[in-house]
């Protein structure tokens, strides 16, 4: 009944018709960066994270959920037209949702991608209401070292389980801890990592990093493949109303999607790969219709991939309000948002900012339905939008990559740097490195640090509280599993 | 995800394994260099540095040792070649970009970099480009970076227009 009542609090605040227009402004940019190729979620809001100077939290985090949550919506229509995944959480539904297209059923693909999302995403926002008071409950028992431990655990995770290399992840994590360590330590006041240069004394900026990584990088990757410019886009055929049939066939798929994709959304591993892969070979499994699969393009392959997507983006959303702990690099953009209030998120956010929290959840569910509403009876809209040319689109992404980065201190300097990480992002994507791990590892490192220097305080410099504490000594377990369980598993496989 | 063959050592993995070495290296000596005082002895600014410099390091010798094993490349992204004149294009555009913002300004600069990066990705039709990028960074300057309160360097163009 609390949660209730809270939730009603949340209304109020995300009804007001100021909310309303941050809602309907960040679904809408939210579904266009989705639809086109190269621009995703982590790096709007790292272009949109000045706004933080200009609008009041709730406002501005109305606007960053939107954009996450359409991303989610607006790249399955790019996967399914153009085969090209818009998001790296959308490339199982292209597999069928291409195929579908292929055989005239764009039309049906498109509404079950996007009445599916709908379906899960209000599971998982649901899922959120009720699971995040309870994991505040619990997280509230957290000391300093039980949160390091905690975030050792989401490290090994995001970077040595998802993903095709524990080494080249951790690589990617280490990297990005140590951007995060540069500029002056916050409790000695002593400057690391600067190298004489004033500009470092601040730390890097994460909008730097970020649209190096994923603007200035991607553009580079692009450019290198011998970008011919002739994706093809099926066109647009077909009624977008499913026939009774298909509603039959998708709907089991949509609510095995949520059950699938909030679950592990919401652990402290977070990434939509792994249950879209999941949703989708169980739905292969259990269809009556096997040989569509991979053939003319089966209903269910697109209706559970895409249900698990949305809901597993909603249940990273949990660790993240209630724990502080981001599992992508677009909910560790967030946090710095957060960061750059001065807010800190974890347990007490429920608390000291219950209106904040609140609207923020009571906005997901009002933007699922402004989603739903914008994804089908719209949709020629973005067909549209994914007919801008390759060389206008990255040219243009770039003019915004600029903005964004010499707007910080309108210095040069960040330019250089941001064009130096753009290299390295280009050899990590050509060398199929991870990216996330960089961002989460810059924004969760010094949090880490800190924990860890603070149960140290504590203890009197004693490293065994670590593990002598059950419950860090459980999460510390869990991730040595989890980092060594894969190599024990191979070796023992030979 | 097959393992491409070992056929010798690759050498492009193998370089970026020795270059991380390289930064793990620079990021072990950059600890020593930070001062501490006795008060912190345990709790320093240096512990998280020299666990992350062994971290890299690791990681280092690990992919040094894939790199001369063969590499871990896919096939398909190896078999792909390099567009090194769209890379040339591409990059002429992000220098010329710093070069000319504080003199020229960001829209001017904007201009020059998106008509450069447009021929890298084949665009045949500069003048058309240049007129959509002074639309297009125009619309940014005064729209985006003025909604978002950002102040970027306003140039000849933008004074003449009121920025």
């Amino acid at each position: 009944m609390e949660t209730l009542a809270a939730l009603g609090g949340g209304f109020a605040v995300a009804l007001s018709p100021e909310n309303l227009l941050w809602c309907l402004l960040g679904t809408t940019l939210g579904t266009a960066i989705g639809v086109l190729p190269g621009l995703g979620p982590a790096l709007t809001i790292a272009l949109l994270l000045p706004i933080t100077f200009q609008v009041p939290p709730t406002a501005a985090f109305i606007l960053f959920a939107g954009i996450y949550y359409g991303a989610m919506y607006g790249g399955s229509t790019t996967s399914i037209l153009l085969n090209t995944p818009g998001e790296s959480a959308t490339i199982v539904t292209a597999l069928e949702g291409n195929k579908m297209a292929r055989s005239g059923r764009a039309g049906a693909a498109l509404a079950t991608a996007a009445i599916g999302s709908f379906v899960a995403g209000t599971v998982g926002t649901l899922g959120i209401t009720f699971l995040a008071p309870v994991v505040v409950d619990f997280a509230l028992k957290f000391g300093p070292a039980e949160y390091f431990s905690l975030m050792v655990l989401a490290f090994v995770t995001v970077s040595a389980v998802l993903g095709s290399s524990a080494v080249r992840g951790l690589a990617a994590l280490f990297f990005g801890i140590w951007l995060g360590l540069i500029g002056i330590d916050l409790q000695t006041g002593q400057a690391r990592f600067t190298f004489g240069l004033d500009e470092l004394l601040d730390g890097v900026n994460v909008i730097v990093v970020a649209v190096g990584l994923f603007a200035v990088g991607e553009t580079l990757y692009v450019a290198a493949r011998r970008y011919t410019g002739n994706d093809e886009i099926v066109p647009l055929r077909g009624s977008l109303y499913m026939t009774k049939e298909e509603w039959q066939r998708s709907w089991k798929p949509w609510l095995r999607g949520a059950a699938i994709g909030f679950p592990i959304g919401a652990m402290p591993a977070g990434g939509s790969e792994v249950p879209t892969f999941l949703s989708y070979y169980t739905e292969k499994k259990l269809s009556k219709h096997p040989e569509e699969f991979g053939t003319v393009g089966a209903i269910e392959g697109v209706a559970g991939p895409e249900a698990a997507n949305n809901a597993s983006a909603a249940g990273v959303l949990v660790p993240m309000l209630t724990l502080g702990l981001p599992t992508g690099a677009t909910a560790a953009i967030m946090l710095s948002a957060f960061q750059s209030y001065g807010i800190n998120p974890g347990p007490m956010l429920f608390q000291s900012q219950p209106a904040l929290v609140w609207g923020l959840i009571a906005s997901l569910y009002i933007a699922n339905i402004m989603l739903l509403v914008l994804n089908l009876p719209l949709v020629g809209l973005w067909v549209k939008i994914l007919r801008i040319p390759a060389p206008l689109l990255y040219a243009g992404i770039l003019v915004f990559a600029t903005i964004g980065t010499y707007g910080i201190s309108n210095s040069p300097v960040d330019l250089v740097l941001l064009y130096v990480i753009g290299i390295v992002g280009f050899l990590m994507r050509r060398y199929d490195f991870p990216t996330a791990p960089v961002v989460i590892g810059m924004i969760l490192g010094p949090l880490a640090e800190q924990e860890f220097r603070r149960a140290m305080t504590i203890s009197n410099g004693d490293w065994s509280v670590l593990v002598t504490q059950p419950l860090s000594a459980t999460l510390l377990a869990l991730a040595a599993v989890a980092l060594l369980g894969p190599m024990v598993w191979r070796m023992a496989r030979r | 995800m097959t393992k491409p063959p070992s056929t010798g050592p690759a050498w492009p993995e193998t370089l970026i394994g020795l270059g991380l070495l390289g930064v793990a290296a620079l990021v072990w000596w950059q600890t020593g260099e930070i001062r501490t005082s006795p008060m912190y002895a345990k709790v320093g600014p240096r512990i998280f540095p020299y666990l992350t410099a062994i971290g890299l390091g690791a990681m280092a010798v690990a992919m040094v040792v894939a790199g001369l094993r063969g590499g871990w490349q896919l096939d398909e992204e190896r078999e792909v070649p390099t567009d090194w004149r769209a890379v040339f294009f591409v990059g002429a555009g992000l220098l010329a970009n710093v070069l000319l913002i504080v003199p020229a300004g960001f829209t001017l600069a904007s201009v020059v970099m998106f008509v450069l990066v447009a021929h890298g990705f084949g665009s045949r039709q500069p003048l058309r480009d240049a007129a959509i990028a002074l639309v297009f960074a125009l619309s940014a300057y005064f729209g985006f970076a003025k909604a978002l309160g950002v102040n970027i360097g306003a140039g000849v163009i933008e004074k003449l227009l009121g920025g």
